[in-house]
């Protein structure tokens, strides 16, 4: 029966193998250490041992020495550890430059993906082989948290912010994607499955999957919404100018900083009189209700691919790279 | 041994009828008071876990439905954690024996220890309450914004039961620190103190300066659910991760309110059946403030996936690094107390040696979830639910069952049979390495916390662990039976049947109202188990 039981889950991704030997490397570590300390204990039980109860121990106190040395070296051990721990987190965080990104909600009790051409999938993820690959998501509701076993990646997905993992697959096959973060009723029911395909039988994974590019329903929405009203390419609107700023930095009424970022984006579209930027008056509505979770990415992905103002807008289906 | 008698006035037979315990300021009846409720919290508690463990022994959730199972496992957190771990050593055998430890005929408020006692049965009863009306089911930590507003279960009577228990911990601990700080016999000086009192001091510490922090957290999340006050909520403008900052704030540092008692238990009882000096006393004794201290700034390594910056989880991640070093001093300080001892394998000492066992796999698993890059793939997973149980069960209540037996022929006057005893930590051991070490490789496979059904391929692993929870149960359901049998038909124990040191061991067991015929003086360390001659009682 025994010979059935994994002991570990498959090594899938580029990060898999890194995060293996970690977990190699500190269970050797500690098991040398539990091992020492409990062959002293046995040890010193048996040869110790009075069966009277009436004997008396050796008159030892302490040693400064020792104290100092089993203080000193499990803090450099542990030091080790830390520092090893942390460059495979930052390798785990920091995603590459260039990367597909996928984005996603989750919402009770389940998870949408939206690849940018415009497939759509629930519960299943189709990702190609030797890609990184970045999932950019939130929540529609409560905390959620996407995990793929495989990949050795996780992160809550939390509504009013986004969170990211990133990976590149390197084996093909289907893997469990989980969620990690208590949800309610049917929280273990909120799973699904990762495919890893080649880069060729996604691609026509993906033409099959049809529909309207992210970018190009973002403009659509842009449209629809009025947002090209205020926000006029060359900065004479009542909103300031939306091209070219993406990653940019903008200086707010308040006279800080900040990134325009995903998040940055998502807020002033929600909540846009908490961070005006200067210059501009409180004027804009808040669009929460009026749209949802995925239109709010296909707006920021739209953003994304306006060029900086004096060049012409190209298409936005250009922007979508396979 | 010479054949010993009960003695005629005790603190139990001094008075009798309910109203006598129910109205007494003596600090050893409100011990056994909270003994009693604690006891059936923990069997409540115990019974949840059965039925978690029931379900999980298939794949499918076919024991009982999803909303079950997520009540199930959320009122085993609750009573385990707030009704058991946080007051088990320190509201039962703290009030017991500290003040008999330090020679003080009671704790330094009486009134205010018993009305600590009503307050922590009135916190009880609201929680009971939501129980029985239909349960709660946001897991023991009350996640923002599922708590505040998706669950449609009884999240505020529990809230307010847990609010009303937390001011229990703060005044008990306010008590117990006024108390070694006032009442200790002449010549008791700080160093002459019993370990078992340094860790309850620190423990007071922790209690009056964290406890305050859950209650504000769990009145916020009242006021965003009832009132609907934008606090966690972001749909309300909040910020659901605050609550997991606040939440922490408390509860890691609650994991030492519950886990430094039992190990100043361990130094008492590894003292005296080694019949020796605990090896680096002032070690251990400034560990347990060094822990209690480094406790409180560790708390965000429970969010590591939680979306804080990366720059902070490091920092966070090096403090419980920092944090480990402490417990791991403590450690071999106490393997080095055996060293050239007179060991005197009793069943105290057994169920220290389990403790030593499954609280250094605890520790060691801490190592593994401190690690960045190795805690986002444990996060949320089995992994972690193994390790706190290491620590929780195998830690804590291990350790409570050493000082139990420890000090049961002092509290009880009469003596339990030894061999039952030695075979109840031998199988809770057993039971407890069985339902818990499988987790470690679930958890590592990916299996997430929580979950009421999952994949076909963790089935083993989930059989063997539900298997040894029945072996856990039996061992528990053996203690209980020798124990009660003790109390009625054991030998009577005479006032020091384990030879040891310490004051407590000085007076008669049960020992009187008053605890001391005369007032004790010290003159000596703790433990000089080597310059005595220990004679026959």
């Amino acid at each position: 029966m025994l010979e059935g039981i994994p002991l570990f889950p498959e090594q899938a991704s580029n990060l898999a193998p890194e995060v293996d030997n970690l977990y190699f490397g500190i269970t050797a570590i500690t098991a040398f250490f539990a091992i020492l300390v409990v062959v002293l204990i046995i040890v010193f039980a048996i040869k110790y041992r009075d069966k009277t109860g009436q004997k008396v121990g050796a008159p030892i106190t302490g040693s400064i020495p020792l104290e100092v040395g089993w203080s000193i070296i499990p803090f450099i051990i542990s030091m080790g550890i830390f520092v090893w721990a942390t460059i495979v987190f930052f390798h785990l965080v920091r995603a590459p430059e260039q990367t597909l990104e996928i984005y996603s909600t989750g919402k009770r009790w389940m998870w949408r993906f939206q690849h940018l051409d415009g497939a759509s999938e629930i519960n299943t993820l189709h990702v190609p082989l030797g890609r990184p690959v970045k999932v950019i998501f939130t929540s529609e509701d409560v905390l959620h948290s996407l995990f793929i076993p495989a990949f050795r990646v996780k992160a809550d997905a939390i509504p009013g912010r986004y969170s990211s993992i990133w990976f590149t697959a390197t084996k093909t096959g289907e893997y469990h994607l989980f969620c990690t973060e208590y949800c309610g009723t049917k929280h273990s029911g909120m799973i699904g499955t990762v495919t890893v395909m080649e880069p060729g039988d996604y691609q026509s994974w993906l033409s099959g999957g049809g529909g309207m590019s992210m970018a190009s329903r973002g403009e659509q929405l842009f449209q629809q919404l009025g947002c090209v009203g205020c926000h006029l390419d060359n900065g004479s609107g009542r909103g300031p100018a939306l091209a070219g700023k993406y990653g940019m930095q903008e200086t707010l009424a308040n006279g800080t900083t900040v990134t325009v970022d995903d998040t940055y984006i998502r807020e002033s579209i929600l909540t846009p009189q908490m961070k005006l930027v200067a210059g501009y008056g409180p004027v804009m509505p808040t669009f929460q209700g009026l749209v949802n979770e995925e239109g709010v990415m296909s707006l920021i992905e739209y953003i994304k691919t306006l060029p900086p103002a004096g060049q012409a807008a190209a298409p936005a289906q250009a922007q979508v790279t396979p | 041994m010479t054949t010993t008698v009960l003695p005629r006035v005790t603190y139990i037979n001094v008075k009798h009828g309910v109203a006598s315990w129910l109205l007494t300021k003596d600090h050893k009846r409100i011990g056994i008071m909270y003994m009693i409720v604690v006891s059936f919290a923990f069997l409540l508690g115990g019974l949840f876990a059965a039925g978690v463990r029931i379900e999980l022994t298939t794949p499918q959730g076919d024991f009982v439905s999803s909303d079950t199972y997520n009540r199930l496992f959320t009122m085993h957190g609750i009573f385990m954690v707030f009704f058991v771990l946080v007051p088990v050593v320190p509201a039962i055998l703290g009030n017991f024996v500290m003040p008999l430890m330090i020679g003080a005929k009671d704790v330094a408020f009486p009134k205010l220890n018993l009305m600590s006692w009503y307050v922590f049965v009135i916190g009880f009863c609201f929680t009971l309450y939501a129980l029985v009306s239909g349960g709660v089911d946001t897991g023991w930590t009350f996640y923002t914004p599922y708590s505040s507003n998706a669950s449609n279960t009884n999240v505020l009577p529990v809230g307010i039961g847990i609010f009303i228990t937390g001011f229990s911990s703060i005044l008990t601990g306010l008590n117990f620190m006024v108390t070694i700080h006032r009442m200790r016999a002449p010549g008791l000086t700080w160093f002459r103190l019993p370990l078992f009192v340094w860790a309850i001091y620190a423990t007071s510490l922790v209690m009056i300066l964290a406890t305050p922090v859950i209650a504000i957290t769990v009145g916020m999340m009242a006021l965003e659910r009832a009132l609907g006050f934008g606090i966690f909520d972001p749909r309300l403008g909040g910020d659901p991760v605050l609550f997991q900052h606040l939440f922490w704030f408390y509860s890691h540092p609650a994991v030492y309110i519950m886990i430094l008692p039992p190990m100043g238990i361990i130094s008492e009882v590894i003292a005296c059946f080694s019949r020796k000096n605990v090896f680096g006393y002032s070690f251990v004794a400034f560990s347990s403030l060094a822990i209690a201290i480094f406790g409180f700034l560790v708390w965000a390594h429970h969010l590591f996936v939680a979306g804080i910056s990366p720059y902070s989880a490091m920092v966070f991640s090096f403090l419980s690094f920092a944090v480990a070093i402490p417990s791991a001093v403590k450690v071999f300080n106490w393997t080095a107390t055996l060293y050239q001892g007179a060991i005197w394998w009793k069943a105290p000492m057994m169920w220290v040696f389990g403790f030593m066992g499954l609280f250094l796999i605890g520790g060691l698993t801490g190592i593994f979830l401190a690690s960045l890059g190795l805690d986002i793939h444990l996060h949320d997973t089995y992994f972690v639910v193994a390790h706190f149980h290491y620590i929780m069960v195998g830690g804590a209540i291990m350790g409570f069952f050493a000082g139990l037996h420890f000090w049961w022929p002092k509290m009880t006057g009469r003596m339990f049979s030894d061999s039952m005893a030695t075979l109840a930590a031998l199988l809770v051991f057993v039971g407890f390495n069985l339902t818990f070490f499988p987790q470690f490789i679930l958890g590592y496979l990916g299996m997430p916390r929580r979950y009421h059904a999952y994949s076909e391929e963790f089935q083993v692993l989930n059989v063997l662990s539900s298997a040894g929870a029945s072996i856990l149960g039996v061992g528990y359901a053996l203690i209980a039976s020798y124990l009660l049998y003790s109390l009625f038909r054991g030998a009577p124990a005479g006032a020091n049947p384990w030879l040891a040191t310490g004051l407590e061991w000085t007076t008669q067991s049960p020992p009187l109202p008053e605890n001391f015929a005369v007032q004790p003086v010290v003159n000596e360390g703790a433990y000089e188990y080597s310059k005595r001659e220990i004679k026959v009682a």
